[in-house]
């Protein structure tokens, strides 16, 4: 009991380190959101070569594991002159890593769609940007709702890997305190329950979305 | 890059890869009994097991094997690194797998065993001949995906002080300050190792199709 007494005095630690990791998630995953829909658009509408380039690019993302990625980020790019802190290397590998895993989503999606749709909105004077945001995006997010969850949640548990380059997030700060008071048990269980937490607002969240999606009748499109 | 350091890279890989195929085996038996004590709706039991299934699909694996190689001695237990990031990695690959397994049990058709039981088998003899072959070419491709989330999870126990493939860079780098060839070369094994499991799912998906037809 005297343990849980720590944990709770060095909650500021916890706190702070909550607040980076729900920082760096959120920011990080409505980022890669906007690149994988951007990395779309440029897929239906980019020249073969572009095209072929960005396919090469999100393969590639999804054969590596997240960490050896953040490495090539914070360790690498120096030798390059490139020098950034740990925690813009943590975020961009994040936006950049799950931007492709968000835009091959979409594009599984994209593929299974029927084509009169796109042919309708083009009779009616659609084009370029204003075809994609107005017909295809809608459409697509539609499809791809269910797997959203789960891709969230992935990459809520990629930012402890971000622990490792020295960013101090949650998973930072559990170790931090088991390191000062010798109480192992009681910090990582305090960590754990709140990324279970996390977690389960993620799943929430893209519940009521889908509530709200189907009462405004967009599962029958 | 010398040859010393390819040797040391390859060291490195061969950690992550045989410690992340104990896993996976273990993983996806254990997923299946997980799944089938589920089916078996214990009370209690089943509550628990959604309950464990639910937090170790949340928890980030860095953290699950800080968490099992710290707590471990204060309960007296001896654990080396090793046995501990197996035990990590295999206790958040299995909830993964039940949850697959699962789905495979739910949508397996009910005439099949009740033509089964028609014919004299018993549960466990049907279970093994009728429904086993079909449940695995149903969730395989699910598995080898999980198998890949695995392999791509694995750097994770680098933080217990594990050289495997990501942490070996760190090792090499320490040497030549020339951190960016080892982590490009890092990365392209672990191309090599996903690569070969995803041509392994096509060749699996290949068989299990002539098997089904």
């Amino acid at each position: 009991m005297e343990n849980w007494q720590i944990v709770w005095e060095a909650r500021d630690s916890l706190i702070s380190g909550l607040f980076t990791t729900i920082e760096i998630f959120l920011i990080g995953s409505v980022l890669a959101f906007l690149l994988g829909c951007l990395v779309v658009y440029l897929l239906e509408q980019a020249g073969p070569w572009l095209r072929r380039a960005l396919r090469v690019a999100i393969d590639l993302m999804r054969t590596l594991p997240f960490l050896i990625f953040a490495y090539l980020l914070y360790y690498g790019l120096p030798s390059l002159g490139v020098r950034l802190d740990a925690w813009t290397a943590g975020l961009i590998a994040l936006v950049i890593y799950h931007g492709a895993y968000f835009a091959e989503m979409l594009r599984g999606a994209r593929l299974v769609m029927p084509a009169g749709g796109v042919e309708a909105a083009r009779a009616c004077g659609f084009h370029g940007f204003t075809l994609f945001r107005r017909i295809l995006l809608p459409q697509l997010l539609i499809r791809v709702r269910p797997l959203i969850g789960n891709q969230l949640i992935y990459c809520l548990k990629d930012t402890a890997f971000l622990t490792i380059i020295t960013v101090n997030e949650l998973t930072a700060a559990a170790n931090s305190i088991q390191a000062i008071y010798f109480i192992p048990m009681e910090a990582f269980v305090a960590v754990i329950g709140l990324y279970w937490m996390v977690s389960i607002v993620i799943e929430l969240l893209v519940k009521w979305a889908g509530r709200f999606g189907r009462k405004r009748g967009f599962d029958h499109v | 890059m010398n040859s010393q350091t390819w040797l040391l890279l390859l060291e490195g890989a061969w950690t992550t890869v045989w410690i992340s195929a104990v896993s996976i085996a273990i993983g996806v038996v254990l997923g299946l009994g997980i799944a089938l004590v589920r089916m078996l709706r214990i009370p209690f039991v089943d509550q628990l097991l959604v309950l464990y299934v639910s937090i170790a699909r949340a928890t980030p694996l860095v953290t699950l094997v800080l968490f099992i190689f710290l707590v471990a001695p204060t309960f007296g237990i001896v654990m080396n690194r090793n046995l501990a990031a197996i035990l990590a990695l295999t206790l958040n690959t299995a909830a993964f797998n039940a949850e697959i397994w699962r789905g495979a049990f739910l949508s397996f058709s009910k005439e099949q065993r009740e033509a089964a039981m028609a014919c004299g088998m018993t549960p466990w003899l049907c279970f093994r001949r009728i429904m086993l072959p079909q449940m695995i070419t149903v969730s395989l491709p699910g598995l080898v995906n999980e198998m890949s989330f695995l392999i791509k999870g694995s750097p994770a126990i680098a933080v217990i002080g594990i050289v495997d493939l990501t942490r070996v860079t760190n090792r090499i780098s320490a040497v030549t300050y020339e951190p960016l060839p080892p982590i490009l070369a890092a990365a392209l094994l672990y191309m090599v190792v996903i690569y070969a499991l995803i041509q392994l799912q096509a060749l699996a998906e290949w068989r299990a199709h002539r098997l089904a037809v």
